[in-house]
């Protein structure tokens, strides 16, 4: 184990799904046309003023009561100042004072441990437009769909210590944003990005080390790559007798680095003051109220559900439970298997695997819930074994269909008639005297050999609990 | 006949049928013609005047709006949508607003004929109309003299008899002051009281829009129109909206009047001092009762004031970059080029003064000393005017601490210059209303008395000012030439 402990903060921003911008009337839709979207607020026009668009400061409120937060009774919005092309007003609307969500936490779990980190705060703010650099040689565009774009930001306390932790809050989050419907977490279109705060120190030291920020990280993969290469970067420098600059730096996915960008020195005054254009606003009580009584269950109450009414193991739990689609999709296949042990372990194992293969979220899975839920209740009632049960998944991924029609059309059904069973077991231990006498001489693991040979004369359809009983009987019985 | 270019006046004229909306339209052309050389007006569409007064003329009687068919000019600072509104910048100079602010849209809807853009200090940042880029405007009583500012062009539009009424914004006197400076009478409303959507930002949290007319009369007309509330405003306020022309009429008599002893300790010329002196036994004779109020701070509304407004204007005036509208240097060599050049060459030299002040004191290290305690500053100047409304209902105060003064005079001399919105400025800090009137005249030129009110007081301001105007003749003095 390395002698230096990673310290780790992550600045969340997640784009909130409205219907129309922070402050303007503009719909709030990613891919139209350039420009198509921005309205004479999104432009920055002179005399235009901005509104506060209510659907929101619900949005926020959800978020905050989701990580147990307090919230403030009285938020209020700033000017960050700066001169960027697809920054229309010369200043972003943000907070910085009195954001609207105050410290709340959320608990992860990596491995078998978890953990809760402290969220400092998450406020709101509007996003700028993009600058396109590549597409007019020599010159710039710039594209203001999505200014006005209403954010949150959601800033961590420096609690993670691995960049499997910092993965781990960033899924939670991810899974707690699209449970309340406030985003659609999509990372590839920038719904969802991540600046990450990374520092080290000596393991015991408790003073916090020199922190770089990493920009814009905008994948689970990228994030833990970033922080990885970042954290070998500083013991590097540290332990070859350098020291780490407080600075932003970019990570280049396709060389896996990062890259400083500027230094703190170079930092800007932002020049924050509170926005004259609007004024404070009262959260009040009977508001929390009614976001409390719209809220959806979270990922960590359901997690305790899961446990609670299915009797899963907090492991299980936490797999089935993570997002709202897979744990829909367990509970549909779970009322029909009546077996929720086994259905936690299909939909992690088998289904799984194939969803993982194909690049395909539960929703589009090739093998709907109630299917699944049939083909593990024909396991429980020894219509198959576990092992056709496979063979039976694997059709129905392939070529779809409904078990029962697959056990049927293919003969599938596990052997149950014992009359046909006991001939076939008698005619294995008839052909093969040698190894009978071994496995009475006390060489018992020779009854895997005759397990598999009368398999094999069933084509796998002989019930195994029963074969073992049979086999046992005959072969301890002498007869 | 005195109420002839009045609002009220003319009003009369076309419903009775004297005159056609179109007729007046053109008197008031030819008169901007005449008066050209008092550079009142930025923009004026002769063709699109007389085209829309046509259109009103053909408005059925029953349909007709309570502006039916006058003529109002509006200060540049308002979009008007397919219009050049330039604020009085070259950054501005070609731009067409697309789209109308909401005075616009009220008084359009009210049957008024929009005359043109008039002329303004730079991004109404200025006390004497010398700071456009169209250049200075002149005062109609003494072209050698300056008409006020920022609202230049509208005060000496009326002023001159080009129209009877106009439309100006007040961030710290920018109404009043010129109003004083050319013998009319002007009201900054209580902050929120009218929208700001559609007015080019200077001080967010002090700006307001305003008419300018000859009395108090009709600045009840025009303020029934453009008060209200508009969602396009958050800071915009829903309380109702008063029938401003019937309260003129209310008795006056046990009305309480505060004198605010601290601010006539400030500099003020004699003649202005004897002018509020007058007013106050005007008001005495007409039955209201005078009280001392004690508003200490208010003396430090200025250093306040050019640290807040600055401090927004820094900001609200960073969209001039160059890059999506506005002026743009030619050629630029990068990014940095293009907004360094674009801004150097787009603005003056008083609007760059502000926005360096107001970036220093919004900047770490100065925010706490500067914005914050000016912020600390303003609270209690409107704690003040709150605990004086207590026990007075309006306070009387000089506008000006003189008459209108020299062109030229003060230009190099910002703090002296600034020191000319000493008794308007704190209405803006306060939030609450403000009027000055025409009170009695110095050397040929007139002075005007401000009537300070609580928040959403306009009402009482308008009944006290027309109280006032019926007992007395200032308002009827004309600048010689000018029709009565």
């Amino acid at each position: 184990m390395s002698n230096w402990e990673t310290v780790i903060g992550l600045e969340v921003h997640v784009q909130l799904a409205t219907a129309s911008k922070l402050f303007s009337g503009a719909p709030n839709r990613f891919g139209a046309e350039a420009n198509r979207q921005a309205s004479a607020v999104d432009l920055g026009l002179p005399g235009v003023l901005p509104v506060l668009n209510e659907a929101v400061v619900h949005m926020a409120l959800r978020f905050g009561l989701a990580v147990e937060a307090q919230i403030s009774p009285l938020t209020q919005f700033a000017r960050k100042n700066y001169f960027y092309p697809d920054l229309p007003k010369g200043y972003q609307i943000s907070q910085l004072d009195h954001p609207i969500i105050g410290p709340g936490r959320l608990e992860i779990v990596v491995g078998d441990q978890a953990k809760t980190i402290g969220i400092t705060r998450a406020h709101l703010e509007e996003d700028a437009g993009k600058s396109i650099h590549d597409q007019l040689p020599g010159l710039t565009a710039v594209d203001l769909n999505r200014a006005g774009t209403p954010l949150l930001e959601i800033v961590s306390e420096p609690d993670m210590r691995s960049a499997a932790e910092a993965v781990a809050y960033l899924r939670e989050l991810h899974a707690i944003v699209r449970d309340l419907g406030i985003s659609d977490g999509n990372m590839n279109e920038g719904s969802m990005r991540c600046d990450a705060n990374v520092s080290i120190r000596p393991r015991g030291e408790r003073t916090l080390g020199t922190r770089t920020e990493i920009k814009n990280l905008n994948s689970f993969r990228f994030l833990e790559k970033a922080i990885e290469f970042e954290v070998e970067r500083q013991i590097e420098v540290l332990e070859g007798g350098g020291r780490i600059h407080q600075e932003t730096r970019l990570y280049d996915a396709q060389r896996n680095e990062t890259r400083s960008m500027r230094s703190k020195e170079e930092a800007e005054d932002y020049r924050y003051f509170p926005d004259p254009d609007l004024l404070p606003v009262a959260i009040t009580p009977k508001m929390i109220a009614e976001v409390a009584r719209s809220m959806p269950e979270l990922p960590r109450a359901r997690r305790q559900r899961f446990c609670e009414q299915y009797g899963l193991s907090e492991y299980d739990a936490r797999q089935v439970a993570a997002d709202r689609a897979t744990a829909a999709y367990f509970e549909t296949c779970v009322a029909i298997a009546e077996d929720p042990k086994l259905t936690a372990n299909w939909v992690m194992g088998e289904l799984a695997s194939i969803l993982n293969r194909d690049e395909l979220g539960i929703e589009a899975s090739p093998v709907p819930a109630a299917a699944l839920g049939t083909l593990i209740a024909r396991i429980r009632d020894a219509t198959i074994s576990s092992k056709i049960a496979k063979t039976v998944f694997d059709i129905m991924v392939a070529e779809g269909g409904e078990p029962d029609a697959i056990i049927e059309a293919r003969g599938l059904r596990q052997m149950s008639d014992s009359g046909e069973l006991e001939r076939l077991v008698d005619e294995v231990i008839a052909a093969n005297p040698a190894q009978v006498e071994q496995f009475r001489a006390g060489k018992t693991k020779l009854l895997g050999f005759f397990v598999g040979q009368v398999m094999k004369a069933t084509g796998g359809k002989a019930n195994p609990q029963q074969l073992n009983d049979l086999l046992r009987g005959r072969l301890d019985g002498g007869g | 006949m005195s109420a002839d270019s009045t609002l009220a006046g003319w009003a009369a004229r076309l419903g009775s049928g004297e005159i056609s909306c179109r007729e007046l339209a053109a008197d008031c052309l030819a008169r901007i013609e005449q008066g050209a050389h008092l550079n009142a007006f930025v923009s004026v569409d002769s063709q699109r005047v007389l085209d829309v007064a046509a259109e009103r003329d053909a408005i059925p009687r029953a349909e007709r709006g309570p502006l039916h068919g006058l003529p109002i000019a509006i200060k540049d600072i308002f979009c008007q949508a397919h219009t050049r509104t330039t604020a009085g910048s070259r950054m501005l100079e070609q731009w067409r607003a697309p789209y109308s602010a909401h005075v616009i849209e009220r008084l359009e809807a009210a049957g008024a004929v929009l005359l043109g853009k008039t002329n303004m200090d730079e991004f109404a940042m200025g006390s004497s109309g010398e700071n456009s880029h169209f250049g200075a405007t002149r005062n109609p009583w003494d072209d050698s003299r300056v008409p006020g500012g920022s609202s230049s062009g509208s005060a000496a539009a009326v002023a001159a008899g080009m129209v009877p009424a106009a439309l100006g914004t007040d961030t710290g006197g920018s109404i009043r002051q010129p109003a004083a400076f050319c013998g009319l009478t002007g009201l900054k409303p209580t902050y929120g009281r009218v929208s700001r959507w559609g007015m080019i930002a200077f001080a967010s949290s002090l700006d307001q829009a305003g008419p300018m007319a000859w009395t108090a009369e009709d600045l009840a007309m025009l303020l029934g129109v453009i008060a209200g509330c508009d969602t396009r405003d958050s800071t915009s306020v829903d309380a109702p909206v008063d029938d401003y022309s019937k309260a003129l009429s209310a008795p006056v008599s046990g009305r309480r009047i505060g004198i605010p002893s601290a601010l006539l300790g400030a500099d003020v010329a004699e003649p202005v001092r004897v002018a509020v002196d007058e007013a106050r036994q005007t008001f005495e004779r007409l039955g209201a009762s005078i009280h001392e109020v004690a508003l200490p701070t208010a003396l430090a509304g200025v250093p306040a004031y050019y640290v807040l407004a600055p401090a927004e204007a820094s900001t609200n005036l960073a969209r001039f970059d160059g890059v999506r509208f506005g002026h743009r240097c030619s050629e630029p060599r990068n990014l940095t080029d293009l907004y360094l050049r674009s801004r150097a060459e787009g603005f003056g030299s008083e609007v760059k003064r502000r926005i360096l002040t107001g970036t220093y004191v919004l900047s770490v290290g100065y925010y706490e000393a500067y914005y914050l305690q000016a912020q600390r500053v303003r609270r209690l100047i409107r704690d003040e005017f709150l605990a004086a409304f207590g026990q007075v209902d309006v306070i009387l105060a000089p506008t000006t601490p003189g008459p209108a003064f020299a062109l030229g005079e003060k230009v190099d001399d910002p703090v002296a210059m600034y020191q000319q919105d000493v008794f308007t400025i704190p209405a803006n800090l306060a939030g609450i209303p403000a009027l000055s009137m025409p009170a009695g005249m110095t050397g040929g030129l007139p002075l005007g008395v401000q009537l300070l009110g609580p928040h959403f007081g306009e009402a009482t301001l308008l009944n006290l000012a027309h109280a006032f105007q019926q007992a007395t003749d200032h308002h009827l003095e004309r600048p010689s030439g000018v029709r009565e």
